[in-house]
């Protein structure tokens, strides 16, 4: 009997039907996983409690928005674009004014006694028609305000930039600058439909 | 001498591409792992806003979804032309929120529940009134994390 050989089987087409595959699956699937601009809401308040006490009025950074997507930060129409130094100047207090928030002396882990406005608190409002990119855009300036502020602090402290800080010290830096945008209770702010 | 020698085959003999599938086959591999199927058939037009300082999700898994936007054209006989809110497949109104997160919630692991993370994906041109009213909802239904999606992108462009 002769010896037969058994026939080589072609694999060249394989790579066809997995690269089919592959491209289904690069279709229907999505890589990018979600962002956001993170925040934590107020607990509601029981029906039966006493509103928190007022806070002083030099510690509040009034922002409203209203229904033309204009600005009121502090009684004065301000551009989106001057939001965040603003903030910033708020926030820091650098001239230390009567108009700013307080500046006390705190005592910080890992950075020792350092004076900052730790009641400094940014107040924001809008109006029922207010466009949700320019709502975004505002919270995204004052984060931004705060993250600025952090950096300049992680780099006067650590030598570092906030990033690459580790987590204790992130959150040393944190306490010095305490992200505080409120959300008032919703109400009108007037220029709707 | 030289007369008799074999004649050698002349170039490269065909390359052999049977490890190829195995590559592809890798690829696809990694890609099925990575990624994740679409989650919802949109109803409603999204948008996305921009925005610069953005965090990203991690966990798929604690993060529950609220679309809002106009209807799209085909829904819009029904439903109307005013921003509406999706959960998970069907339009719902305002006072759905609260069954559906508890709901999301109760198929969450105990463990996890704390950290649940609700996702408001908003269409950008839509008007902060039907925002409230959900921020309202989610207060009282306990979910207090939430995240405003956006995409990375020119903050002011839009303004």
């Amino acid at each position: 009997m002769a010896r037969r050989e058994t026939p080589e089987v072609n694999a060249g087409s394989l790579a066809d039907i997995a690269f089919l595959l592959l491209i289904f699956f690069l279709m229907t699937t999505t890589m990018s996983t979600d962002a956001g601009l993170g925040r934590t809401l107020p607990p509601p308040i029981p029906p039966n409690e006493d509103p928190p006490p007022p806070i002083r009025e030099r510690n509040v950074f009034e922002v409203l928005i209203n229904a033309n997507n204009q600005l009121l930060v502090e009684g004065k129409p301000m551009d989106l674009k001057e939001l965040k130094d603003a903030a910033k100047e708020f926030i820091e207090n650098p001239m230390n004014l009567e108009t700013m928030p307080e500046k006390t002396t705190i005592e910080v882990e890992l950075i020792g006694p350092i004076t900052t406005t730790p009641k400094a608190v940014i107040s924001l409002q809008n109006d029922r028609g207010t466009q949700y990119q320019t709502y975004l855009a505002v919270q995204n300036e004052l984060q931004r305000a705060y993250s600025e502020l952090r950096e300049q602090l992680a780099k006067s402290q650590f030598n570092k930039s906030y990033s690459e800080l580790s987590t204790d010290e992130q959150k040393a830096v944190r306490e010095v600058y305490p992200q505080k945008i409120s959300e008032a209770e919703p109400r009108n702010v007037g220029g709707g439909r | 001498m030289a007369k008799f020698r074999k004649k050698k085959p002349s170039g490269p003999g065909a390359i052999n591409t049977s490890s190829l599938p195995d590559i592809v086959f890798m690829l696809l591999f990694f890609f099925m792992v990575s990624t994740t199927m679409k989650e919802v058939d949109l109803k409603v037009q999204v948008r996305n806003a921009e925005a610069t300082e953005l965090t990203k999700l991690e966990k798929k898994s604690l993060v529950t979804y609220i679309y809002v936007g106009v209807p799209n054209r085909q829904f819009q006989g029904r439903f109307g032309t005013e921003p509406r809110l999706q959960l998970n497949d069907q339009f719902a109104s305002v006072d759905d929120i609260q069954s559906y997160i508890v709901q999301e919630r109760e198929s969450m692991k105990e463990n996890e529940r704390q950290l649940m993370t609700v996702s408001i994906k908003a269409d950008y041109d839509c008007p902060m009134g039907i925002i409230t009213d959900i921020k309202q909802s989610l207060r009282e239904a306990q979910a207090l994390k939430i995240s405003y999606s956006a995409i990375q992108g020119d903050n002011f462009t839009r303004n």
